[in-house]
């Protein structure tokens, strides 16, 4: 193939310029694929610890705008008993879970510690969490403990802990799975107990927080609806969360931000691309002489035009291959700084930016070439012979 | 058995070429009969539209007005590429500059018009019967132009123009850039091919060179005298 290996030669001629022109390729590359990388790993990353796959309903209080309110329990901080019989009418078959949440001081060994407490009825537990080892909480007394809050204090099932100020001795009965960050619950760094042995030792009966699992997706907003026209019809007293939305809103948001960390990615791919145009053009002119004598030869306008068309493909190419491989190690690099972990490199969503690189890379070098290649077709092949 | 008809026929050929001083006329209401197998020298002051002549017959540009035949096709009823394929088959080019492509060697150089014209077999073997007639050794063969001395590099040019087998040889001063020993060999050469059977136009200034052709055309302002 002769019109390619004009190109070739041609490059290699001028290897200083083509190597620049195909670094600038290189480094868009890598931008836009490490950015988009970044992006869709960022995405992944949030999805997963936002466990409440989207099946979840929170109601919590609701915190009045006017401070001093008094009235009927309306602008409470608490969800009373009956605002729960209310709200398990309203969610029908879906399995409602009321929750004592707070913070308490805890003391493993001689250390004294805070952490989050969520005291629940045990029944209802495995609804909402999973255990990594140990049993599932049982009435009466024990707790379970999260996962990271037993791994920094090396917390083991079988063993007991201080939970309070009167230090009361309660035995761990097992370990939580981790679970990351949830609407509902975050219970990693936090202790589950019964709820009767809250109440007991509290004196607490109403509750912080409601969360209603649904069994069919379809239900979310039928239920949402009930629970606020049942609680919220004369003022507003409770907030009801619907994760789903949530997460979809968290999810958009993160998306758009990693279209916008790309498409920077993607002006130095532009500038690269420029850089490609620059050295067509001087390529052209240095030819011009050379178009002269291939025209007179009987090459076609076409026939000009691909040898130079080549040539930018084969800028493209470089760049773009090189930049594919380093995409690599800049994701790598990119999810270490921002993530510190780089577990979402090799997931398929992830991989493919690498794919959209290479392809505008070699796009972008392309379109850089038609230009020049066109108008070293169009030329006159008098003049151009004429040329010195 | 001899040809009858003109290989190349000019008909009232003008080349007007615009100017911001005004148009020039290089070519003034020209008509011209080449037969096959005429070796032609083509002279006159520069100016005079010997190279406008030479372009316009090989295809290189188009007349303002006027038509002009190669091998009976007329130049008017063609496109640009279909001028380009009538260039690619039935022309070859030698030029002062001999203007071997500098990114290619020399048996590159000469196979380029085979592969524009596609053929696909036996391209090098045609390349090694064309440059053995021109006299060049095997071993410049890999060689790139610049590493070959004026006189081989016009022997490579001219390779390069018979080896599509054209029936005619366009030579724009092809001794202009040699040595008289030289450029005698190269005119050798040409009146070789031309008693073979080929058709040569010499644009040239030199007399001596004119010698060797069957008939001159003198030129002056784009008329022939």
């Amino acid at each position: 193939m002769i019109l390619f290996d004009l190109a070739k030669r041609n490059i290699r001629l001028h290897w200083l310029r083509s190597l620049l022109a195909v670094v600038g390729i290189i480094i868009g590359v890598t931008a836009i694929s490490s950015m988009g990388m970044l992006g869709n790993s960022l995405v992944l990353s949030i999805s997963d610890s936002l466990t409440s796959v989207g099946d979840t309903i929170v109601v919590s209080p609701h915190i009045s705008a006017a401070p001093g309110t008094i009235g009927g329990g309306g602008s409470s901080l608490k969800i009373t008993e009956r605002q729960v019989e209310e709200i398990r009418r309203a969610a029908g078959a879906n399995t409602v879970v009321p929750i004592h949440t707070g913070a308490e001081r805890i003391t493993v060994g001689n250390e004294a510690k805070t952490a989050a407490l969520y005291a629940m009825d045990p029944a209802d537990v495995p609804v909402l969490l999973e255990k990594e080892s140990g049993i599932y909480l049982r009435y009466g007394t024990g707790a379970m403990v999260g996962k990271k809050l037993a791994e920094e204090n090396d917390l083991k099932v079988g063993e007991s802990l201080g939970i309070g100020s009167g230090e009361e001795r309660v035995r761990i009965v097992g370990l939580l799975k981790e679970r990351g960050i949830g609407f509902d619950l975050n219970p990693d760094y936090a202790i589950i107990v019964p709820d009767t042995w809250f109440t007991s030792r509290y004196g607490e009966r109403d509750y912080d927080q409601v969360i209603i699992k649904v069994r069919k997706l379809e239900d979310i907003d039928g239920v949402k609806a009930a629970i606020e026209d049942k609680l919220n019809r004369r003022e507003q007293v409770v907030n009801v969360l619907d994760t789903r939305k949530v997460l979809k809103t968290i999810v958009d948001a993160f998306n758009q931000i990693s279209t916008f960390t790309t498409a920077i990615g993607g002006i130095s791919l532009v500038v690269a691309g420029i850089s490609i145009l620059n050295v067509m053009l001087m390529s052209v002119t240095e030819r011009t002489k050379e178009i002269g004598i291939i025209r007179s030869l009987g090459a076609k306008r076409g026939e000009v035009m691909r040898i130079f068309l080549f040539e930018a493909l084969i800028l493209g190419l470089m760049g773009s291959a090189i930049g594919g491989v380093l995409s690599l190690a800049g994701g790598y690099l990119a999810l270490n700084v921002m993530l510190q972990s780089s577990k979402y490199l090799f997931a398929a969503t992830t991989l493919v930016y690498i794919l959209y690189g290479v392809a505008f890379g070699i796009g972008v070098s392309l379109l850089s070439g038609i230009y020049p290649a066109w108008k070293a077709a169009m030329m006159s092949p008098i003049e151009a012979l004429r040329f010195e | 058995m001899t040809e009858t008809h003109p290989i190349i026929r000019l008909d009232d050929v003008t080349k007007t070429y615009p100017m911001p001083a005004g148009d020039v006329r290089a070519l003034d209401h020209l008509s011209l009969d080449i037969m096959p197998a005429e070796f032609i020298a083509i002279m006159g002051p520069s100016g005079s539209g010997k190279s406008t002549l030479l372009n316009l017959i090989g295809c290189l540009d188009v007349p303002s007005t006027g038509d002009i035949q190669i091998s009976g096709l007329s130049m008017k009823a063609l496109s640009d590429d279909e001028l380009t394929s009538l260039r690619r088959d039935h022309l070859g080019f030698v030029f002062q500059q001999f203007n071997l492509i500098p990114l290619l060697t020399i048996v590159e150089n000469v196979e380029f018009p085979l592969i524009l014209a596609r053929r696909t077999s036996g391209t090098r073997e045609r390349c090694h019967e064309v440059l053995g007639a021109v006299g060049l050794t095997p071993d410049l063969y890999s060689h790139r132009p610049a590493e070959l001395s004026g006189g081989q590099q016009q022997r490579a040019a001219i390779a390069r123009a018979l080896v599509n087998d054209p029936k005619i040889l366009l030579c724009d001063e092809p001794t202009g850039n040699l040595d008289s020993k030289t450029g005698d060999t190269i005119m050798g050469l040409l009146a070789d091919l031309n008693r073979k059977g080929k058709t040569i136009l010499v644009v040239t200034h030199d007399p001596r060179i004119a010698g060797y052709a069957g008939r001159t055309i003198r030129m002056v302002d784009g008329r022939v005298a």
